[in-house]
């Protein structure tokens, strides 16, 4: 039986802060996420190399020599908790066993620091969403799913705290989409694709999760709404757009809450603060940090209610002062020690509001993250359990809520965009309320060798 | 019929009245050639240099390449009849193993867009799928594509690839992708490399114009 959200999870907005929420987990260790501190979540990654099985020797020592160096600094720094994420590269999931093998390998050498130092760690498991190697991609059976959940199985027994994914249902609809700021077609990938998938997938991880004690994290909705914000970066697609897809992938994400997960939700979600005021959970949240990683017009506001603060992904690369992941990670902890300290001196609300402050009138992509802003599509998401339609609602309130700031002239938009708040208003004026109706009209539209509508069970 | 309504149509994405312009064309006589260049191909290039002026953004283009698309495919039986060959040929596809295509998209579309043929072959494209598609098509252009640091070595195994059959100086290959740069591209023996797409297509198409001695 699902979970339902039917009212926002905090009485006003003043209450929304970072590093606390009202439903915190804790974690194997100890850590108590969202408990009343922000903690640094650190994620890095391989160099150029290949994967294969002649090169994991290598790789594994590539992981111990990150590792290390990251539990090191995090135990020098006085990181009062520490976060790590694994977030497989392909070749890792395709093949469990390499996946499997560095995550015990991470988990370890976390556990020496824990009972060495008293460092309190947790590591959070991310395998990738791999079905889409196949096209049509196929999802739920087969070898990369069965990969998949192989994957979560083996480092669930080896210790894994956090389960996570990046999942991709309705991606194979959305990617054409996206670069032709087709708004009515990522409303039916996110609105229509997306949920159906998620409530079975979040289902069987939150299964495996509960297995073997793990704690069912949540899900990012990067190949959809990060995407479209780093095309906007790049000027290749409308801002307002972007900040659409945003809001709209909050229907998706809360699919997972409903079926399991119970935060924390993955860094790169920026569509998490949505999720916090409907659940009340832990979210991770990445911004002006995660620059080694990609670009953002988000960089302070992102953190403002963050209860995990996170560097994306870092490559193992010597930088003047030291390997990049260990230079990400002093960066962290000093972001989380000054918010912390902030929170001691009873200035959350103050540090919150300056982070929202320094970032929201400038793009349209950080006004859709002001805590006002996301208690008000918060509420209207909750007003109906139809996830369909409330993607739609979420998509015509937004465009409201962009075009009523920049009538008031609290947000900066360049005239390129005005046009576009138009084009895209009339591309779903015509949608109708009625989902099956809109499928009906979607199905001639899909393309068979693309997306099979049958695996999501339409 | 008037060129300058024809590039405007284009420059709109106004798809039917560019069919229609094109057919009165062919009909008053005007050389095949002479609707494509200075009709559809120079339309698209204002459309291009807009872009790059960050006047319009990529959708607008790509409804514009569409409507020069719709030109195209009424030229195209005529072009072969009359031996006037396409701008060029190009092949392109992400790495094996990288599952990443929406960059790798964007570059196909722009280069469509100036008007050459493009043969797309997706995702995880085995390394040796690059070589034969080249070879098939009697490609001028192969443009490889990597998102991730550890797929990005897979460029260099597709070129290495070229250069085991032997033929690889039979085309100008183009790479690129997030972690990918241009010592990287000169260090597997790229030819040149692109940080995104409209600079691809635009390298893409100064390369066309100087392979075929055509102007500008």
């Amino acid at each position: 039986m699902s979970k339902q959200f039917t009212k926002l999870a905090y009485n006003s907005v003043e209450e929304m802060l970072y590093g606390a929420c009202p439903n915190p987990v804790t974690t194997r260790s100890g850590l108590v996420i969202g408990g009343g501190e922000i903690y640094p979540e650190v994620n890095f990654t391989l160099p150029p190399m290949h994967i294969t099985k002649d090169t994991m020797p290598e790789v594994l020592s590539i992981y111990k020599e990150m590792i290390t160096g990251v539990c090191k600094k995090a135990h020098e720094l006085h990181a009062p908790g520490l976060v790590v994420e694994f977030e497989t590269l392909p070749d890792m999931t395709e093949h469990p066993e390499w996946g499997i093998e560095i995550h015990k390998l991470l988990r370890e050498t976390m556990f020496e620091y824990e009972v060495k130092y008293g460092l309190k760690s947790a590591i959070r498991m991310t395998p990738n969403d791999i079905r889409e190697m196949h096209r049509p991609p196929i999802m739920r059976s087969g070898q990369y799913w069965d990969a998949m959940v192989k994957t979560f199985e083996g480092s669930g027994k080896d210790g894994a705290d956090i389960f996570s994914i990046e999942s991709t249902g309705g991606k194979e609809v959305n990617d054409e989409a996206i670069v032709n700021a087709d708004l009515r077609t990522s409303i039916f990938a996110l609105g229509c694709l997306a949920p159906r998938d998620m409530k079975w997938l979040w289902t069987n991880i939150s299964d495996i999760a509960k297995a073997h004690g793990v704690i069912s994290g949540g899900d990012s909705a990067c190949g959809f709404a990060n995407t479209a914000m780093v095309l906007a970066e790049q000027g290749f697609i409308p801002k307002v757009y972007a900040s659409v897809m945003r809001t709209i992938t909050t229907v998706r994400a809360l699919v997972a809450l409903e079926n399991g997960a119970v935060g924390p939700s993955k860094d790169c979600a920026y569509e998490n603060i949505y999720l916090k005021a409907i659940t009340g959970t832990p979210i991770s949240s990445e911004g002006k940090s995660a620059a080694c990683a990609h670009f953002s017009p988000i960089g302070n506001i992102s953190a403002a209610v963050a209860d995990l603060w996170s560097n994306e992904s870092v490559q193992q690369v010597k930088l003047l002062s030291g390997f990049a992941p260990v230079v990400s990670t002093e960066q962290l902890i000093y972001d989380c020690r000054l918010m912390n300290t902030a929170t001691q001196k009873g200035h959350s609300l103050l540090m919150r509001d300056l982070l929202v402050e320094s970032d929201c009138y400038l793009d349209p992509q950080a006004y859709v993250l002001r805590p006002d802003v996301a208690f008000e599509i918060g509420k209207e998401i909750v007003k109906t359990q139809d996830p369909f339609l409330r993607t739609l609602n979420t998509a015509k309130l937004t465009l409201e809520i962009i075009k009523n700031a920049v009538d008031k002239k609290e947000l900066v938009i360049e005239d390129r965009e005005l046009n576009w708040l138009d084009i895209l208003e009339s591309q779903i004026e015509d949608i109708p309320e009625d989902e099956e109706a809109f499928i009906a009209e979607m199905r001639k539209e899909v393309d068979p060798s693309k997306c099979n509508l049958s695996e999501y069970g339409i | 019929m008037d060129f300058e309504e024809l590039s405007l149509a284009v420059q709109k994405g106004k798809a039917k009245q560019v069919r229609e312009l094109v057919n009165q064309g062919i009909e008053e006589g005007i050389s095949i050639e002479k609707i494509l260049n200075e009709g559809l191909i120079d339309s698209m290039g204002i459309v291009g240099e807009n872009f790059k002026q960050n006047k319009i953004y990529v959708p607008e283009m790509l409804v514009a390449a569409r409507a020069m698309s719709a030109g195209l495919s009424i030229l195209e039986p005529l072009l072969t009849a009359t031996g006037v060959k396409p701008i060029g040929k190009i092949v392109i596809g992400t790495v094996k193993g990288d599952l990443h295509d929406i960059g790798k998209n964007l570059v196909a579309m722009m280069m469509k867009g100036m008007g050459a043929t493009v043969y797309d072959l997706g995702i995880d494209v085995p390394d040796l799928a690059f070589v034969e598609k080249a070879e098939e098509v009697g490609a001028d252009i192969v443009c490889i594509s990597a998102l991730l640091t550890t797929t990005m070595p897979a460029i260099g195994d597709v070129i290495n690839e070229f250069e085991k059959a032997g033929v690889k100086d039979k085309y100008h290959i183009m790479v690129g992708g997030a972690p990918v740069n241009k010592a990287f591209a000169e260090s597997v023996g790229a030819n040149e490399y692109t940080s995104n797409a409209a600079d691809a297509a635009e390298a893409a198409k100064a390369f066309l114009e100087k392979k075929y001695n055509k102007g500008a």
